[in-house]
């Protein structure tokens, strides 16, 4: 890899008044990979996401960010509506509940269209069929574009949601837990969706999971953690075929088929 | 009067309502909170715009005061007669004649001075206040300029109904910062905001929050470039005076389905009948 890195955070630590959060933790992320950040619950991984993408600032280390012209971006040094703007168009986030993401009230093709209006586009005609062209690349009917959300099922609604951050061709999505509380079909199908959307658009994807078999699925590289750190780090095959970390080994092992 | 200050409110009152005044000339668009203090009338009568009047009010001045560009409706005359008997200004229904001119839900038809000043009845200034519950939320959205959810509320217009289904209080861009409610007049009268001669001034009682636009500054009405704003009015002409050009109201004249559309700027209308022009329900003055 002599492309330089998109993302890195460089000793980044954070205690939540006795308990440590984060310690001592060192990431990178090149254009275009996907990285995924396992580990048990407790362990960290969704603080880390936070912490790389501004939206909670570490007590020590830094998060720098290299913008489309190679200038590199201390992102918690940045001012609010610089960042801001970095979370509306460069980057996107996927939530878990994708209901903390969308509009409720606002039909699908609004909540498509929400990130293209907030960067300036003001011709309805352009923004109608962007909206329609990302629901179709989701598989929604484009006969839903009007209806609300809340008419959509759980899978439907994660992939809208997908929609949404995705349409502004984002260099870099954050992603916490995005096939959780789905069932298995759901899954497997959203699963299959991301890596096509993500390989063709070449987005650089941090993915929090503690699902070892989404990770296997989806990313490049892997970074396992335990209590604040990451214990082991390496390609993904590699560390989940040949686990050298006890905790590694044991997160492994305790996963059927994995 | 005797035993109140002059304009109603007192000196320290009026001070700190000049300071807010100040700052939000200052800043277009922008909403400056006040200590809105209890007004002798109820919230949702004009508190706000009254305490901006008798802030600016001075012995010399003229004040006209319309309600839905009416100068003959309860509130207008109420609130004139107020400060007829607390300050002694002198009061008028001439447009041309006022040099502060207080109103609810309009902007007059004609044109309005350097000299003259407007104050605008307020009832809800936060233009985003139905899309984003959180206030903090929404002033955190004006600072960072961060305005693409009204334009998904104008979106979602077009998806549902064909067209922007804002009838008033349509929301405006000021001197392309910040996103404000002109308060609720008509869109119709939006355009008359745009570079604007006179000093323009927003007061919300309840709300406590006062705002402005200086003379001559950019007021643009939110749009799409392939749905472009329009100034919506009823398609006749005003039945008094035939006008073409103002704003008209709808007034039901019996129980079989009469109608009569008329200028709501009594003014403007009375005006144009003194100056001899005649509508289809109209007589001539000098037969009265």
């Amino acid at each position: 890899m002599n492309e330089p890195t998109l993302l890195s955070g460089r000793g980044l630590g954070l205690d939540f008044g006795g308990i440590t959060a984060l310690a001592d933790v060192d990431v990178d992320l090149w254009p275009g990979e996907m990285l995924a950040i396992v580990g048990e619950s407790g362990s960290g991984k969704t603080t880390l996401l936070n912490v790389l993408s501004g939206r909670m600032a570490p007590d020590q280390g830094a998060v720098w960010y290299r913008d489309p012209t190679g200038h590199l971006h201390d992102v918690h040094a940045m001012p609010a509506p610089a960042l801001r703007t970095l979370h509306r168009s460069d980057w996107g986030f996927v939530h878990q509940d994708p209901r903390q993401n969308l509009r409720m009230g606002v039909s699908a093709g609004g909540n498509v269209g929400e990130r293209l209006m907030a960067q300036g586009a003001r011709h309805y005609g352009n923004i109608r069929a962007a909206a329609l062209d990302w629901l179709a690349q989701v598989e929604i009917d484009a006969r839903r574009i009007d209806d609300l959300p809340r008419t959509f099922s759980g899978g439907m609604l994660q992939r809208l949601q997908i929609a949404r951050t995705l349409v502004t061709h984002p260099r870099l999505v954050f992603m916490d837990e995005p096939t959780g509380g789905l069932d298995v079909s759901v899954q497997a199908r959203l699963l299959d969706l991301i890596r096509s959307l993500v390989t063709r658009l070449r987005i650089a994807v941090v993915l929090v999971t503690h699902d070892i078999a989404v990770a296997r699925l989806l990313a490049h590289r892997i970074a396992v953690m335990q209590r604040g750190r990451i214990v082991e780090t390496g390609l993904t095959d590699q560390v989940l075929d040949d686990p050298r970390h006890p905790y590694t080994q044991l997160l492994v092992s305790s996963v059927l088929n994995a | 009067m005797k035993g109140y200050n002059f304009a109603y409110l007192d000196e320290q009152t009026k001070r700190m309502i000049r300071r807010a005044l100040l700052k939000a000339v200052a800043i277009p668009g922008h909403q400056v909170p006040f200590g809105s203090r209890e007004m002798p009338l109820p919230y949702g009568w004009g508190t706000g715009g009254i305490q901006v009047t008798a802030s600016i009010l001075g012995a010399g001045d003229v004040l006209k005061v319309i309600d839905q560009g009416a100068d003959d409706t309860t509130n207008a005359v109420s609130i004139r007669r107020f400060f007829a008997r607390t300050a002694g200004v002198a009061t008028t229904t001439a447009t041309a004649e006022a040099t502060v001119i207080q109103t609810r839900h309009r902007i007059p038809e004609k044109q309005l001075r350097e000299d003259q000043i407007i104050v605008y009845q307020v009832p809800q200034p936060e233009p985003l206040f139905r899309l984003e519950p959180s206030r903090a939320e929404t002033k955190r959205m004006h600072g960072l300029a961060d305005y693409g959810l009204m334009h998904v509320k104008l979106y979602e217009d077009i998806a549902r109904f064909g067209q922007i289904s804002i009838s008033y209080d349509y929301p405006v861009m000021v001197n392309e910062r910040y996103l404000m409610s002109p308060s609720p007049i008509p869109a119709f009268d939006n355009p008359k905001m745009d570079m604007m001669p006179a000093l323009q001034l927003f007061g919300a009682g309840r709300e406590k929050r006062i705002y402005a636009i200086p003379p001559w500054t950019r007021v643009k009405s939110l749009d799409f470039d392939d749905h472009p704003f329009r100034a919506i009015n009823a398609p006749h002409p005003c039945g008094l005076c035939g006008a073409t050009d103002a704003y008209l109201d709808e007034v039901v004249t019996d129980n079989r389905g009469g109608r009569l559309f008329v200028c709501s700027d009594t003014d403007y209308c009375a005006e144009r009948r003194a100056a001899g022009h005649i509508g289809t329900d109209g007589f001539q003055e000098a037969a009265e």
